[in-house]
């Protein structure tokens, strides 16, 4: 009995372990293929590079815990990065205030999306990809060309770099660890972790259990359109510019983050820090690549399709087995 | 099985209070999306004064009318294989990769062969290109069909590699091609009308009469409105399915020898993009609702219409192209509200409280269910 239940728990695991397995093997054979592959810079610049990625996959992660998907996340991205470079260049507003204000657009419009969703019954997919729409136009009613930015706050952000003995990582990347950091104790030691859980294992059981149904729905939404806002800030400390074009199927990235990081699409199971570990699999899919030189660049989105194949049946033979 | 089909084709009439005939012409499934459409091309005279006019020209056929018909073929192809997938509860989110994928393999072979003009080598890479879509199909309908992962997911498989095989395929270069036999199926004319005009509109007759004269139809909106009575009444479910995206698989990679062929290129990067996007939007549009069950590929037809009459107009009043998607956001909110049970639950609320519950009914389900409850 005891034993078989330490079976069933670890079977929820297996994708985890895969992909922590995957993200070792990963690493060692790029260290012993690769000159310079194997130093503690690689890792941390896995982090530089993809900090805004992981921001957005964490908002993600809430979203899909509850069953549902938000695929306006990569708009509200360049919204945010087109609205900052907007403000911060062409109007002249501090960044102290055009950060906040970026902050609470994207949570507003995540907050709405969410409302939609539950109160009119829409199927999640069809409300956000509206969202996505009307976030890829605003950009472009803002302006058709990208908005370089020389704000010298922005400036001084996108080129700080905090020094860890010999290395150094970047402000953002420190960010979005404390955001993981945030998403981790909100996820799995409050009330709301508790609903979003719940109301990904089944929302009928939810409702009839008195759980705040509606709230926990748009309050995911709102999370994950803070999280793309957030991580809309990011990329714009990392490229210093605003554009439409900017973060164009980041949210094919995000979601694949999450599966390979062990959450299942059906929602209700899953972790906070197999997101994190899905997003390094991705970037270390990037650096391989790039290493190796001769490799093109659309090699990147065959692994991410044949790794993303891979999990997702996987996930559906343990689901299956478990039935 | 025979009381069903004589159901079937009736089951969102509403139950004999449609007296009036302004009220029977409104509840026509077709009317509003002919409207919307009849509304966009009135409003386009207003900026375009000669905008109906269609006049011959060596021979051919010229005008806005042709040219909105001539490069909304493809998405009326794509469109069309989406109806039948949303129609069995399903989506395909891969048709945009297919359509860079079946142009990228056309143009490649073309480019190889020593004979680019000749008639056999066109019909060799038209056979490669409608060959590996099946392949395509095949790899989503036994994903959803048979391993049963949700559509959405399955399918975006596909989008993400698809895209990164067909930048493999052309190598990350735009091929470009010179083949008269090639260059017809997109960009040639034939009987004085574009040939993709045709060959799209043989596509949608075909798909008509093979599901309105058989029982194809029926059993797909069946198994979209519930496949788990489907099954009980020996529908074989699992087989339908996985045809549907083969078919949807295969009008995409028609679609997409359309786009290249029209160009005379093939673009892995850019064929294609946001294409499954534009063709969700002309389904939902033409009024099959995205739950599944009843689907209109009249409907889904005028739907495509409207979405490139949209782009025609905006390309002609002069706003940048790009603005368009705002618009369709605001498209697909009003539609999906429309189609929301619960919001026109809400919008009824206001009168009497039998006709909310009959509203907040989805029309789709209802009959099947009844019909497994006997």
């Amino acid at each position: 009995m005891n034993a078989n239940a330490l079976l069933t728990r670890l079977r929820g695991q297996i994708p985890l372990l895969v992909t922590a397995a995957l993200l070792v093997s990963m690493f060692s054979i790029g260290s012993v293929q690769y000159d310079g592959f194997f130093s503690g810079q690689v890792v941390l610049n896995l982090l530089i590079d993809n900090a805004f990625l992981l921001v957005v996959a964490v908002g993600m992660t809430f979203v899909v815990l509850t069953g549902g998907i938000d695929l306006s996340v990569g708009a509200v991205v360049a919204l945010s990065t087109m609205v900052s470079a907007w403000l911060v260049e062409r109007h002249g507003w501090p960044p102290l205030l055009v950060i906040p204000l970026v902050l609470l657009m994207g949570t507003a419009g995540g907050w709405v999306m969410g409302w939609v969703i539950h109160v009119f019954e829409i199927q999640p997919f069809i409300v956000t990809l509206a969202g996505m729409f009307l976030a890829r136009g605003l950009c472009y009613t803002i302006s058709i060309d990208s908005i370089s930015i020389t704000d010298p706050q922005y400036t001084a952000m996108a080129q700080t770099r905090i020094p860890l003995g010999s290395l150094f990582v970047s402000p953002s990347a420190v960010i979005a660890l404390l955001v993981v950091a945030v998403g981790f104790v909100v996820l799995h030691y409050t009330r709301l972790g508790r609903n979003v859980y719940a109301l990904g294992g089944s929302e009928q059981s939810a409702l009839l259990m008195g759980l705040p149904v509606q709230r926990t729905k748009t309050t995911v939404y709102a999370i994950s359109g803070f999280c793309s806002a957030l991580g809309g800030v990011l990329l714009t400390f990392y490229m210093l510019s605003g554009y439409g074009l900017h973060a164009v199927g980041l949210e094919l990235d995000a979601i694949a983050a999450v599966v390979i990081g062990g959450t299942l699409l059906t929602g209700g199971s899953g972790y906070l820090l197999g997101t994190l570990l899905g997003v390094l699999v991705l970037g270390l899919i990037q650096t391989v690549i790039s290493f190796q030189g001769t490799l093109s660049s659309w090699w990147t989105r065959i692994v991410i399709g044949a790794l993303l194949f891979v999990f997702i049946v996987l996930q559906r033979l343990i689901t299956a087995r478990r039935r | 099985m025979s009381t069903a089909s004589s159901q079937a084709p009736s089951p969102g009439s509403p139950p004999a209070t449609a007296t009036s005939p302004l009220k029977a012409v409104t509840r026509f499934r077709l009317f509003w999306p002919a409207v919307v459409l009849a509304v966009l091309l009135v409003a386009n005279l207003g900026f375009t004064p000669g905008f109906f006019a269609v006049h011959v020209q060596g021979g051919h056929l010229y005008g806005s009318l042709i040219d909105i018909l001539h490069f909304g073929a493809p998405l009326i192809l794509v469109s069309l294989g989406m109806t039948l997938v949303i129609a069995t509860g399903g989506i395909d989110l891969s048709v945009g990769s297919t359509v860079a994928i079946s142009g990228a393999l056309a143009c490649l072979q073309i480019s190889r062969s020593a004979d680019p003009g000749s008639l056999g080598t066109v019909l060799t890479a038209v056979g490669i290109a409608l060959g590996s879509a099946l392949v395509l199909g095949v790899v989503n309908g036994v994903l959803v069909a048979k391993v049963g992962v949700q559509p959405i997911i399955a399918t975006l498989i596909l989008m993400v590699a698809g895209r990164g095989v067909a930048q493999l395929i052309t190598d990350g270069q735009i091929i470009t091609v010179t083949s008269d036999p090639y260059k017809l199926i997109g960009g040639g004319y034939w009987l004085t009308m574009p040939f993709a005009i045709l060959l799209s509109a043989l596509v949608v007759l075909a798909a008509v009469l093979l599901t309105r004269l058989t029982a194809l139809g029926l059993l797909l909106e069946s198994v979209g409105g519930n496949p788990v009575a489907s099954r009980l009444v020996g529908i074989r479910a699992m087989r339908l399915v996985a045809l549907v995206y083969v078919f949807s698989a295969l009008c995409a990679a028609l679609a997409g020898l359309m786009v290249s062929s029209n160009v005379s290129a093939a673009d892995g990067n850019n064929a294609g993009l946001w294409i499954e996007l534009d063709a969700i939007l002309a389904v939902v549009l033409g009024g099959t609702s995205l739950n599944g069950g009843r689907f209109s590929i009249g409907g889904t037809v005028l739907g495509a219409l409207i979405i490139q009459t949209l782009s025609t107009t905006v390309y002609t009043i002069g706003i940048p192209p790009e603005t368009t998607l705002v618009f369709k956001a605001f498209v697909v909110i009003a539609v999906c509200l429309i189609q929301s049970p619960a919001f026109r639950a809400k919008l009824a609320g206001r009168g009497a409280r039998a006709r909310r519950t009959a509203a907040a009914r989805p029309h789709a389900v209802a009959p099947i269910n009844r019909e497994v409850g006997k």
